[in-house]
């Protein structure tokens, strides 16, 4: 192990970033045994923040390079229409196979648009791709072969040819999720602390400085959005195996505004994190609406603004690199 | 012929009322880098606010056309109540901070203040059409119009004029104007940057409750106002450009004449009419009409 | 000493421990003892709906729970609570989309353990929510919502719809202006740009091809749901005469519409119908035009009939409301009654214990039972979908009561209005109502 040190800095694996995996892995084993005794609100309810949780990293992805989408319901709806479709359609019922079609086609309509997108930044990045998911939900809402503003249902899907009993379904849509989730969030945390992905660090930083040392910042752009739009595209394909419904909202502004909510609350250090938001986020929400039926959305507001105002770096920075946002208070 | 006319007349009256709204938002952009999603939630706070002040104003016998004053006297408490209640109690917790987390903040507020509203002033409908009817109506070629939406497209002429000579011309509005042109360097030349914010909020917010309570005669006040018109206003500033006011005025033309258009013509495309003329304005102007270029940082 | 008199408070404070641990463990027995029934209530208490619909029928629904539990509603349903258990209703708040439903229907049977859920308003949230609860054999009435989708896509058994769907509404509508014998030559179309629009408007449409075969349309509007402005709308409207122009509009858009449109003498130049009005009547008052034909999604409000029922059901919620009730509230009462009485009917089968969600659900197939707004049967989709009557009437306001009343009202029997259990109902409206039953 010590050997490693006197390697080029930029093979090296940042410190910790095995232990981080390991902890993953072992998170991940621990969600799925734990998952029989838990009650099956509470299961259906981690898999939805697993899910959402997915569309989050991907607008991540985007974090670490400077952006945030505020489209990313955008890729959410496509895949899960996507993957409702192949179901009602095409008869496609595999769930594994389902959720990559999800990301596979959100990654493919993300694609032609990749480009044009990597030239914005700001503000500016946040609302073109909010123009685009709106013009999305526009055309859903417009067609009625797949049921207008209604949206239409999807049946049960089947894991390896198997047909899974109405009991079942919960039991085993639940650890899937979680382990598609949790591998997918392990390959962005290898992604992320990759040459590639540290770019993207680099871009936030300063872009000229990234383009005089001959990194494409455009290009580290363009393919951190189709990730994103991969990402995504997996969480809403997941969304809709466990919902059995899609429906246009899924690209309303008002859904990627939580995705972004969700992204910031968790920071974009920690991928951990961001499953941690979105759990905390569906926890309060889903008591809210209980308790405080005539002023749920006052509740989830204010619980918002308390987040952003103590937490300004987000979850993560409970526990990752306190030394790092040190640093970074102290520049500015 | 009279098909033209009656598409630009019925442009233009929308546009109005869409520039009142969008010019407060894009000055509160312009100053502070906030885009405001509470935006909407001020607007619907102005229509309430003109449905309790013009029925509290039925009660003293006065002068029809003095509805009218009551009505600006609405938007204006919602500005001095509210509006600095919001940003000091609130925003400048914020400001520094990333303008996308800005964008969040006021997200929160919007959720917040549309079950405020729910709470003061219930979920049954309020009425103020008395002063819909002051106008009479007018005829313009095959159309018979309601006197009152004319008011609208006046009052978009003087708030349009008003602000732009208040930039240009005061003393305030010069210092406005340097604040939004480099914050660092006015507060560096001695302008008190914070009062500067609480003055532009307070007029954006004074636009957004005008807008809301002028157009409280022609609906029914109830919850549910504000989500229809922040995405609306949000086109029509990311059209014209962020921040720019003749940007507002020209993004709001554009998209009450690209409305008008598709519903006389092809009623089927209303919903995405603004939505294509955002994309295809980002496309090949990505900070809008009327933005001036940035210099990047190196 | 001291360690005496420290041990004798210590003594004191256990028995007092133990006396209220004592009364707690007696009183909780004591609620256990008295089973209650819990009901899920979901509707709009906020957003664009929460006005015209979901807050009326929630009120409703309180007034007839409270009744309910008293034991002091009429015959069938004066039995307390729901055969002798106190009702405990949970209300959520339907709007948010149709994913927080799904999940909150989850968290109303899995972690607040109700025993039935009545609900939903939108018809996204029903179709969303049907395979839901058919997954997890859970019991859902629906009070509300209108597409015909839902149960002619598929097949439920523990899904239900207590009110008539979306058809009847158009079709009687076309029926009235028939027997009103009003001509129609030429007619606009304005509805809203989701599902609900766009099927009301090829509702209206088909039944229109079949008794007004030679009407044409002229323009079809399609305003964005909650514009609020109308001003464009009404122009085209009124540069391409016609003698009828059709709405399915209501809420806030309705409202809006009414307001920006009358004045420039819409109503005046066309015979304006409009599919679900009744619920803008009393608050708009005198702003509402006289002569405009509208429904109510059923025998209604001022389209009710009169019966003891519906006199007592009007009395309570006035009395508490101070105003009259309108179509949801109608209908969530004849969804609370229809599950009450299933539920009694399903416990006198099993000797008195509270009903699974098979044996309500068994119960409720194919039952009839009175309404304040008329006789329901649950008639299609093998027993879970119901038909009633429905009335259509022209506004007028009336000064002297300072209240919009309505005028020459037709009533149409369910079999007129609604297709028959073999048939889809687009199929039968296509066909020429085949099998109708009208007087």
């Amino acid at each position: 192990m010590r050997s490693l040190i006197n390697d080029p800095p930029i093979k090296t694996p940042p410190p910790g970033v095995q232990r981080k995996l390991i902890t993953g892995v072992a998170l991940i084993a621990l969600l799925i045994a734990v998952g029989p005794f838990l009650p099956k609100w509470l299961t259906f309810l981690i898999t939805m923040a697993a899910s959402h949780g997915l569309v989050s990293l991907g607008i991540i992805f985007l974090m670490r390079g400077g952006v945030v989408s505020f489209g990313q319901g955008l890729v959410f709806a496509i895949g899960g229409y996507v993957a409702a479709l192949a179901f009602v359609k095409l008869g496609f019922t595999d769930a594994i196979g389902l959720t990559f079609i999800g990301g596979l086609g959100a990654a493919l309509v993300a694609l032609p648009f990749a480009p044009l997108i990597a030239r914005y930044r700001g503000i500016f990045f946040a609302m073109l791709t909010l123009a685009l998911s709106m013009v999305v939900y526009g055309i859903l809402v417009k067609t009625d072969v797949l049921g207008g503003s209604d949206g239409f249902n999807m049946g049960r899907p089947t894991l390896f040819g198997q047909q899974l009993a109405d009991i079942l379904s919960g039991y085993v849509l639940y650890p899937l999720t979680v382990v598609i989730s949790g591998a997918v969030a392990l390959a962005a945390r290898v992604y992320f602390d990759s040459p590639r992905g540290l770019i993207s660090l680099a871009v936030r930083d300063n872009e000229l400085r990234v383009e005089y040392l001959g990194a494409s910042v455009r290009q580290t752009m363009a393919i951190n959005f189709v990730l994103a739009a991969f990402v995504g595209g997996i969480g809403g394909a997941l969304t809709v195996l466990s919902l059995g419904h899609v429906n246009p909202d899924f690209s309303y502004w008002t859904t990627s505004g939580e995705f972004v909510f969700v992204a910031i609350l968790g920071g974009y250090h920690s991928v951990l994190a961001v499953f941690v938001a979105s759990t905390v986020l569906e926890i309060v929400r889903s008591f809210s609406g209980l308790y405080f039926p005539d002023t749920w959305q006052l509740v989830l507001g204010v619980f918002l603004l308390t987040v952003i105002r103590f937490l300004p770096h987000g979850i993560g920075s409970l526990w990752s690199n306190r030394e790092l946002f040190k640093r970074k208070g102290g520049e500015k | 012929m009279d098909q033209v006319i009656t598409i630009l007349v019925d442009g233009i009256t929308y546009a109005s009322w869409l520039f009142i709204v969008a010019l407060g938002l894009t000055l509160v952009f312009g100053v502070m880098k906030i885009l405001n999603i509470a935006h909407g939630s001020f607007y619907a706070l102005g229509a309430y606010a003109a449905a309790t002040f013009v029925a509290w104003f039925a009660t003293l016998q006065l002068a029809p056309s003095l509805s009218l004053v009551t009505m600006f006297l609405a938007a204006v408490a919602v500005a001095v109540l509210v509006a600095p209640l919001c940003e000091r109690g609130l925003l400048r917790f914020f400001y520094g901070r990333d303008e996308v987390l800005l964008v969040l903040v006021t997200y929160a507020l919007f959720l917040i203040m549309d079950d405020l509203t729910k709470l003061i002033w219930g979920a049954n409908p309020y009425y103020v059409s008395q002063p819909y009817s002051l106008f009479g109506n007018v005829t313009i070629g095959a159309q018979s119009y309601v006197g009152y939406d004319f008011l609208l497209v006046g009052v978009a002429v003087i708030v349009g004029i008003a602000v732009w000579w208040g930039l240009k011309r005061t003393r305030q509005g010069k210092i406005v104007l340097a604040v939004i042109h480099s914050e660092e360097i006015a507060s560096s030349m001695g302008v008190n940057v914070s009062r500067v914010y609480t003055l532009a909020f307070g007029i954006g917010i004074f636009l957004a409750a005008l807008g809301g309570a002028l157009t409280a005669p022609m609906i029914s006040v109830q919850p549910g106002l504000s989500v229809g018109v922040i995405i609306i206003s949000f086109a029509v500033v990311i059209i014209g450009g962020l921040g720019s006011i003749p940007g507002a005025a020209i993004g709001a033309l554009i998209v009450g004449l690209a409305r008008s258009l598709a519903v006389h013509t092809a009623p089927v495309a209303e919903l995405f009419a603004v939505y294509v003329v955002m994309a295809i304005v980002l496309v090949f102007r990505p900070e809008g009409l009327f933005t001036l270029t940035r210099a990047r940082k190196i | 000493m001291k360690h005496h008199h420290f041990q004798k408070r210590q003594l004191k404070r256990l028995t007092v421990a133990a006396v209220v641990a004592a009364l707690v463990f007696v009183l909780s027995a004591g609620v256990q003892a008295q089973e209650t029934y819990r009901i899920g209530i979901v509707s709009f208490l906020s957003g664009q709906a929460a006005e015209s619909f979901g807050i009326p029928a929630v009120n409703a629904a309180k007034v007839i729970i409270e009744a309910f539990n008293k034991g002091d509603a009429p015959p069938p349903y004066n039995k307390i609570g729901f055969g002798g258990m106190k009702i405990e209703p949970i209300y959520i708040d339907e709007n948010g989309g149709a994913t927080k439903q799904i999940q909150e229907f989850r968290n109303l049977y899995d972690r607040e353990k109700v025993d039935a859920v009545v609900g939903y308003t939108g018809s996204g949230d029903c179709l969303a929510i049907a395979p839901v609860a058919e997954e997890m054999k859970r019991f859902v009435a629906f009070f509300d919502c209108g597409t015909q989708r839902i149960f002619e896509e598929n097949k439920y058994n523990y899904v239900f719809r207590t009110a008539s769907h979306a058809t009847m509404d158009d079709v009687a509508l076309v029926r009235y202006l028939k027997a009103r014998n009003i001509s129609v030559s030429k007619m606009n179309l304005i509805n809203q740009d989701y599902a609900r629009g766009h099927d009301s408007r090829k509702e209206f449409t088909h039944a229109m091809a079949q008794l007004y075969p030679s009407a044409k349309m002229q323009a079809d509007l399609m305003p964005k749901f909650g514009a609020g402005q109308y001003g464009t709308e009404i122009s085209s409207l009124m540069s391409k005469p016609a003698d009828l122009t059709y709405t399915s509009l209501w809420g806030g858009d309705l409202q809006a519409f009414i307001l920006q449109s009358s004045p420039r003498g819409l109503f005046k130049r066309t015979q304006v119908v409009i599919s679900a009005a009744d619920h803008v009547l009393p608050s708009l008052g005198e702003k509402m035009p006289d002569g405009v034909i509208i429904g109510a999604r059923g025998a209604y409000g001022l389209l009710s009939q009169k019966s003891a029922l519906n006199d007592w059901f009007w009395d309570r919620y006035q009395k508490a409301y101070k105003a009259y009730p309108v179509q949801t509230p109608y209908r969530i009462a004849q969804a609370l009654m229809g599950v009450k009485l299933a539920v009694e009917k399903a416990m006198t089968a099993n000797g008195g214990k509270k009903p699974t969600a098979e044996q309500l659900s068994a119960a409720l197939t194919g039952m009839e039972w009175p309404s304040p707004g008329g006789r329901i049967r649950m008639a299609l989709a093998d027993g879970h979908q119901a038909i009633q009557d429905n009335a259509i009437g022209s506004t007028r306001y009336d000064a002297a009561k300072k209240m919009v009343v309505l005028d020459n009202i037709h009533h149409f029997a369910a079999e007129c209005v609604n297709p028959p259990a073999n048939m889809k109902s687009e199929d039968w409206v296509k066909a020429g109502f085949p099998g109708a039953k009208c007087k």
